[in-house]
């Protein structure tokens, strides 16, 4: 098992109670709520957290986008990963990743890329996302081109650093006479690929292809769903003629821990119901808008909402969290047995663990990161070893 | 008498296309809520003219043609269908993405046309008056927002609630998107050449209409010279469903005038 150290920056000192007057803790949330002083004091604090995390041994810490919203502070995640880059050593660099349909032109993915993995000397992961809806809202791209863009601008970054340049590219959405990037990327042929996913069959399928094999990650879902479609990628590996290794299968949730379960629970309580029902808050039309998803898909997800008041939203407990493995929350041996169990039953290989969550304070997320790394990582690494 | 359905295959697309009326021939582009639908003022237009109403590509019961990307193809295709059909002197009618279509053609080509009707038409951008946002309002409150009579929302809140025509208000809207999603409800060059149409031209506009408000009928009434604007009082962004009665007068007497 490879453990990576997962930050979304939020905006923790978000006035809470004027910003439930909006429609959504994104794309609309006023930006006079967001303080620089604060906000300063924020970004140094999580990117010392992200280099703790280095410290105490993780194998990667991970940065990611978003935009236009107080859930995450990272719309240039390639800044934040420049800012890591020159203090670690060790531990991988994850971004998970750069939403590609959002931009004019991708191959400026190419070049920051290819900056980062030479800095690093090959510490660079490359995740590549189409965002999630919101993200649509916030730039004005077209959602209904959102999958063709993205398998565009992906198929340019691949061949601008794989194949000697200048070349050119006329693609239906991008039009490059010269696609020729210095500098090249370190890592032979390329950095690794990662593919973030909520479990999209499309994105599935697409990922697994055997001249591919890019690892996913599954993100913030309930632990059967993540089960369920870990399995579907294996599935789609074996159709394809390959078993797909621990490596290729990775899940992203919250993860606290504390000397005992009462404590943590205690604990983790408010601070992870802030970040689902406070940060994560938004309407289906933004979750979802069209051509984003299936039509299919948005069919099934407005019948299932048919009937349900709007205006009142269940909030999501942290009783409900750890009932569905939302959340990982407990003592060590109890959040070590949790990913035992998820890691015998799906062979998932790549843990990305949101150790700051919401407004989870600094001294807590620190506490929480220790005993993780001391009592909960080790014995995954003697199992590993033991395997082989 | 109710309107004759029929199909037509052009440009590797099938549509479909509702007729009837007699008369000189008006042809219907709909907006993003009425595809497939022959609204009150259509009957009330089929008294004194042949009324001719397809659905759009990628619309109601038509086919998504691969070739669809933007309105400018939607002109085109109606240039082709113009010609298909072989239809002259023929009054074009557009509400909102139909209006867009309908002025841009008739900037484009009006060999064919007669008069220009644009009923609350997209297309164009004010600037300081960006749009209502159709895509991020939640479903009730779009249909809230599309009219000022709130008890004709409630209707249409009701039915949609019943969610028996789900599978045609979701292919309409991933087509509306697809269209109008960015640039918002407009295409940047269509002021540059509104001055190029000649033809008699109504603009009629709801006094109340939160998605483009009169401002917009404003832009177009002063793009195009001599063109006539109505703006009805106590009405929201479709005329033609919330004030049927007065809409379908109004466009009568404007045509005939444009004889």
């Amino acid at each position: 098992m490879q453990f990576f150290f997962f930050h979304l920056m939020p905006y923790a000192d978000l006035d809470l109670e004027t910003a439930a007057q909006y429609r959504s803790a994104w794309t609309v949330l006023p930006n006079s709520l967001y303080d620089p002083v604060k906000g300063a004091d924020l970004y140094n604090r999580y990117l010392d957290e992200l280099e703790y995390a280095d410290t105490l041994g993780f194998d990667g810490i991970c940065v990611n986008e978003h935009h236009q919203t107080a859930y995450g502070l990272m719309p240039a995640p390639n800044v934040l990963a420049g800012a890591l880059s020159r203090r670690t050593s060790k531990a991988k660099i994850a971004v998970l990743g750069r939403a590609l349909p959002l931009l004019n032109n991708p191959l400026t993915v190419a070049e920051e890329y290819a900056i980062l993995d030479n800095i690093t000397r090959g510490r660079l992961i490359a995740g590549f996302v189409r965002g999630i809806g919101a993200e649509y809202h916030a730039s004005s791209v077209d959602p209904t081109e959102s999958r063709d863009r993205f398998n565009e601008a992906h198929d340019m970054i691949v061949r601008a650093w794989t194949e000697p340049g200048p070349f050119a590219f006329a693609g239906k959405y991008y039009k490059l006479p010269y696609v020729n990037p210095w500098p090249r990327p370190y890592q032979k042929p390329h950095p690794p690929i990662w593919i973030p996913t909520q479990g999209s069959p499309e994105t599935m399928v697409w990922a697994s292809a055997p001249e591919r094999r890019y690892p996913i990650c599954i993100t913030f879902s309930p632990g059967a769903v993540v089960k369920q479609n870990l399995g579907i990628y294996r599935e789609y590996a074996e159709k394809s003629g390959y078993t797909a290794t621990p490596g290729q299968l990775g899940w992203a949730m919250p993860i606290y821990v504390a000397e005992t379960d009462e404590i943590a629970r205690r604990e983790a309580k408010p601070h992870l119901e802030v970040l689902f029902n406070n940060l994560l808050r938004m309407p289906p039309e933004m979750l979802l808008p069209p051509g984003h998803t299936s039509a299919a898909a948005y069919k099934k997800f407005i019948e299932q909402r048919r009937g349900v008041t709007t205006g009142v939203s269940t909030r999501l407990t942290l009783e409900t969290m750890l009932d569905r493995d939302i959340a990982i929350v407990g003592s060590p041996a109890t959040v070590r047995d949790k990913l035992a169990a998820y890691e015998s039953e799906t062979s998932f290989g790549n843990c990305l663990a949101l150790m700051q969550f919401g407004t989870l304070p600094a001294d807590k997320t620190r506490a929480s990161m220790e005993l993780f790394a001391a009592k909960v990582m080790p014995s995954f690494r003697t199992a590993t070893v033991a395997a082989m | 008498m109710p309107p004759r359905e029929s199909t037509l295959s052009l440009r590797d697309c099938r549509i479909r296309l509702l007729r009837g009326g007699s008369g000189a021939p008006l042809l219907y582009l709909h907006g993003e809520h009425d595809a497939g639908d022959w609204p009150e003022m259509l009957q009330r237009l089929a008294d004194s003219h042949e009324i001719i109403a397809p659905d759009h590509p990628g619309f109601g019961g038509s086919d998504l043609p691969d070739w669809l990307d933007n309105t400018e193809d939607l002109v085109c295709f109606y240039l082709d269908f113009l010609d298909e059909l072989d239809l002259r002197d023929v009054h074009l009618v557009g509400s909102s993405i139909g209006g867009w279509i309908a002025a841009s053609l008739a900037a484009r080509n009006a060999t064919r046309l007669r008069s220009l009707t644009l009923l609350a038409a997209a297309g164009l951008y004010v600037d300081d008056t960006p749009p209502g946002d159709i895509f991020i309002w939640a479903p009730d409150e779009l249909l809230q927002n599309l009219y000022h009579d709130q008890e004709i929302a409630a209707a249409a809140i009701a039915k949609s609630h019943a969610g028996e025509d789900i599978d045609l208000v979701l292919k309409n809207r991933f087509t509306a998107a697809r269209l109008a999603w960015q640039p918002r409800l407009h295409d940047p060059d269509l002021h540059k050449w509104l001055h190029r149409i000649k033809l008699p031209t109504l603009i009629l506009w709801g006094a109340e209409d939160r998605v483009l408000p009169p401002t917009y009928a404003a832009a177009y009434h002063q793009a195009i010279a001599g063109s006539r604007q109505i703006v009805l009082p106590a009405c929201g962004h479709l005329p033609h469903r919330e004030r049927p009665a007065e809409t379908a007068a109004a466009i009568t007497k404007f045509l005939a005038e444009a004889r």
